[in-house]
């Protein structure tokens, strides 16, 4: 499969960047360079290998269970207020780029 | 005494027995890292401040004559991916350049609990993304064993601290690698332990079903006495395994005789260079008069991983680092049209080029049309690198294997090819895939005087076995 610069730009856009024209060509190359080495993959028969997305797909699982209780990993009684309390407001802001005092301040999202 | 040379146990009992204060180790380390990472630059940040009011903690119940806690007055560097509060955290990223967490990386508290003195936060490539040291945002680390190296990478200023007697001991991270590639590269010990087994809180995440937290230090004994400290569940990561943790320092001194050691040819094909294959032959020569049985075993799918690594940890990148967008932290670009155009410059100006390409990578491998191909693909022969750990498991206690192709590269020598840098991870992505524990520790160095590491894989939550395999071997070598 090749990598066009279409494509870069099209994945670009999914992605939140816009990448300069050099990126972009340079972004072509190395992505059909790795692609091109990742189509070693193809030489295997994965069709009845189940997929691994977490290592607990494999361990830490009681089978006798159903759903979320079958992940030992995850399992733990609710806590009311959290486990740990919110940050006052002027901790979380404490390192916004731009805020109010009481609000994360953003350039308009709705253009008129 | 020789203040920066000492190891956690040589450190505690000198406070302990009044031979020093921890203040005064702490300035020493402190003295250490003005006279000579200048070179080096494993640090970014120092927290003088934190790091002198522990020690004088320290030395407040050293007085006393009070019990002192297991790393009383220790000096370790913070890889400057685990956050610290109040003290300033970039991930080696300008777009995290001016940080300042509000709360602590579990294993950073950890370690202070017992008694540890945060000396600074150390360098390493951006978002943990690199094998070189090369990817900082600020700047590049030099092997302390030749300046003209490369100290291997993502953890490269926690291996080079450690290495250049600038800390005791150090945390690093690993999402394919990164703690024990540099370690070799560096001449010191590396643990990755199991998945689960250190809780991942305050990780500045890359890919979450890879990364792992775990120590750089001089010794074994070390190593085991860090994952002692930060290992056991956590609340705030669900992840965390729930099992005991074992005296990794007391199980260390037991017996490893007759047990059973595999290697696989695989990890021993082309690209192996010569002096590091003879170095690890004869490592396990050593082993096998020790007691140690090596059989031999296949890991069959091994030539995969790093394709496959690569398609699962830069999909999990991509949506991982989807959240540094200029809102909330971070830096923000200037002179934005819109809230779309303001994320896009931000994004922009803000990451590295291979941050930006593995970001590219993932969101390609995980976009329609591709995901079963790329990233599902990627899912399944996961599950088949694991199968293969766990055949060979039916048959050995421990696995050993080169930790890295070749030893450390120059600086410079792979930059313009990210396939080539890839392919230095070759024989660690494997146990992340798997989540199994390994180690590295140095096993020799080249004509040129380049350490050489070799690697001990175990099962799930085996870190005793490889622990004690690889303090067998040192003590002996």
């Amino acid at each position: 499969m090749n990598v066009t610069e279409k494509d870069v730009a099209y994945v670009a856009d999914l992605a939140n960047l816009e990448l300069s024209p050099d990126e972009r060509s340079r972004m072509v190359r190395d992505l059909n360079s790795i692609l091109g080495h990742v189509d070693s993959l193809n030489a295997l028969d994965t069709k009845d290998v189940p997929p691994m997305a977490q290592v607990s797909d494999r361990y830490g699982v009681d089978e006798s269970k159903k759903g979320s209780a079958r992940f030992a990993y995850t399992y733990r009684d609710d806590v009311k207020e959290g486990l740990r309390k919110s940050f006052p407001t002027e901790v979380a802001l404490a390192n916004a780029p731009d805020s109010d005092e009481t609000f994360f301040k953003v350039p308009k999202v709705i253009e008129r | 005494m020789d203040l920066t040379g000492l190891t956690i146990d040589s450190a505690r009992a000198a406070i302990a027995e009044h031979k020093t204060s921890a203040l005064a180790l702490a300035e020493a380390f402190y003295a250490k890292i003005a006279s000579d990472d200048p070179k080096i630059d494993a640090y970014l940040i120092l927290s003088k401040e934190r790091g002198l009011e522990k020690a004088s903690e320290i030395d407040r119940l050293a007085n006393k004559g009070a019990n002192l806690p297991p790393l009383a007055g220790v000096p370790v560097g913070i890889k400057d991916v685990l956050i610290t509060k109040g003290v300033r955290t970039t991930a080696g990223s300008k777009i995290l350049g001016n940080f300042v967490p509000p709360y602590d990386c579990t294993a950073v508290a950890r370690l202070e609990a017992a008694g540890a003195v945060v000396l600074g936060k150390l360098n390493c490539d951006e978002f943990a993304m690199g094998s070189s040291n090369e990817n900082s945002a600020f700047k590049p680390v030099h092997n302390p064993r030749d300046l003209s190296r490369v100290p291997g990478g993502s953890s490269g200023g926690s291996a080079a601290a450690v290495a250049a007697d600038m800390a005791v001991a150090a945390l690093g991270s690993d999402t394919g690698g990164s703690i024990r590639q540099p370690a070799s590269f560096c001449g010191v010990v590396g643990l990755k332990p199991t998945y689960g087994r250190v809780s991942r809180y305050g990780l500045i995440a890359f890919a979450s079903s890879l990364d792992h937290i775990g120590p750089l230090t001089k010794t074994v004994k070390d190593a085991a006495t860090m994952l002692r400290t930060i290992a056991g569940r956590d609340p705030m990561d669900s992840t965390s395994a729930e099992l005991p943790v074992p005296d990794y320092v007391a199980e260390l001194d037991k017996p490893v005789k007759g047990m059973k050691v595999g290697v696989a040819k695989e990890y021993f094909g082309e690209g192996l260079d010569a002096e590091l294959r003879s170095s690890i032959e004869a490592a396990i020569q050593k082993l096998a008069k020790l007691g140690c049985e090596i059989v031999e075993v296949s890991l069959p799918h091994t030539k995969y991983a790093i394709p496959a690594y690569y398609l699962v940890a830069t999909a999990e990148a991509s949506s991982n680092l989807a959240r540094f967008d200029g809102v909330r932290y971070g830096f923000r670009a200037k002179d934005v049209r819109s809230l779309s155009d303001m994320y896009r410059r931000t994004r922009d100006q803000g990451f590295g080029a291979e941050v930006k390409r593995r970001i590219m990578l993932g969101t390609y491998a995980l976009s329609a049309g591709y995901y079963d191909a790329y990233y599902l693909k990627a899912q399944r022969v996961r599950t088949l690198l694991t199968r293969d750990f766990e055949e060979a498991f039916k048959k050995v206690d421990a696995i050993v294997a080169p930790t890295t192709p070749t030893a450390a590269f120059k600086l410079g020598e792979k930059v313009d090819d990210p396939l080539a840098m890839y392919l230095a991870d070759i024989y660690t992505v494997t146990a992340n895939l798997a989540g199994i524990p390994g180690i590295s520790i140095p096993v020799g160095v080249t004509k040129a005087k380049l350490p050489i590491g070799m690697q001990i894989f175990g099962k799930h939550f085996a870190e005793s076995t490889i622990l004690r395999v690889a303090n067998a071997y040192e003590k002996a070598a």
